[in-house]
């Protein structure tokens, strides 16, 4: 009888357990970013034509020159990627190197939104059916990766960049550079 | 059976349950729906013309193989990738550009002889588990498969205790 109790006692108690699982998980802050899984690898073969006529194409050859590099995946109809641009200024502006990819874009809309934005970019590659966006576990626009000068992905920024994230991106641009 | 009575609105009719009901869904849950409706919509609008992108949809995001053993390949495969723009869908139900992207991606894999498999290792190596419905024993979802198997034992054992105590 003591040991049926008991028993109804610890159930009682898993019950209240999962309850207040629920009730914790349930308050926490959604997390929608899907993080790449590319940490760390080499970045995928790819060769992109150029978006626009006053840059080069990209390629994953020029992303293992020897020197980190910023990737900014982008697009001109995307509405944060028109808000991080003052944050990418700076990061040009403190010795970034810049490179970028525009997804399902028009030359002319990307022309039109570096010439009302500013244009960070050292080159610039045209994705038109986000092949390369797929290929380093891109989620969606604007993402910042960094890239080391042996071509392999070392970390990833999702969703625009704030002013907070610039000396982030700066120190993990620096340990690339070690890499 | 459930007999609605004539007068659903009357407000005279208060002490009948049916009645209590009716009033109640109707005060509450008709502007509840309503608003409801409002909102998604126009949370469905603002986020149409937030991504909107001008290109045309990549050419096997619409289109299906000719080969109708190798669509039906691509199709099985669509309704088990996750959309990565509008994360409870699939990709073979999304109209996210994305989506149509990675659609493309498959058709001309599997087009391309790749097995479907490969492909979705391939997607799981850069967005982790998450990109894949289909369920797979791991390091961290082996609990959700030996769980069940667990409280079916211990089920068992207890009724045979109690069915045994009884005779």
């Amino acid at each position: 009888m003591i040991r049926m109790r008991v028993f109804l006692w610890v159930l009682v108690a898993l019950v209240v357990g999962v309850l207040g699982l629920f009730a914790y998980q349930l308050r926490q802050p959604k997390d929608e970013f899907v993080e790449s899984a590319m940490i760390g690898k080499p970045i995928p073969g790819f060769d992109l034509p150029a978006a626009v006529g006053d840059r080069p194409g990209l390629s994953s050859r020029d992303l293992a020159d020897g020197r980190p590099k910023l990737l900014n995946v982008f697009a001109s109809w995307c509405v944060p990627c028109a808000a991080e641009a003052p944050q990418l200024a700076q990061l040009e502006a403190r010795g970034a190197n810049i490179v970028a990819v525009a997804i399902r874009d028009r030359p002319e809309d990307v022309a039109a939104f570096l010439a009302a934005y500013g244009n960070p970019f050292s080159r610039i590659g045209k994705d038109d059916i986000s092949a390369v966006q797929l290929s380093i576990g891109s989620s969606g626009v604007p993402e910042t990766f960094v890239v080391d000068g042996h071509g392999v992905i070392r970390y990833q920024h999702i969703g625009d960049i704030r002013d907070g994230d610039v000396a982030v991106l700066l120190e993990k641009l620096r340990e690339a550079q070690g890499a | 059976m459930m007999h609605l009575p004539p007068s659903v609105g009357d407000f005279r009719e208060s002490r009948s349950l049916v009645g209590f009901l009716a009033r109640a869904f109707k005060a509450h849950w008709v502007p509840a729906f309503a608003g409801m409706t409002m909102v998604w919509c126009a949370i469905a609008l603002s986020s149409t013309v937030q991504a909107q992108d001008s290109l045309p949809p990549a050419p096997y995001a619409y289109r299906q193989l000719d080969d109708p053993a190798l669509e039906a390949k691509a199709q099985a495969l669509m309704e088990t990738l996750r959309c990565l723009k509008c994360q409870s869908q699939s990709i073979a139900d999304s109209d996210a550009p994305m989506a149509g992207d990675m659609r493309h991606q498959v058709r001309t894999r599997i087009a391309a002889g790749e097995d479907p498999e490969h492909i979705r290792a391939w997607l799981v190596e850069r967005y982790g588990d998450y990109v894949s419905y289909k369920p797979t024993v791991s390091a961290t979802t082996w609990p959700l498969f030996a769980v069940p198997a667990l409280l079916l034992v211990l089920a068992v054992l207890i009724l045979r205790r109690r069915l045994g105590g009884a005779r």
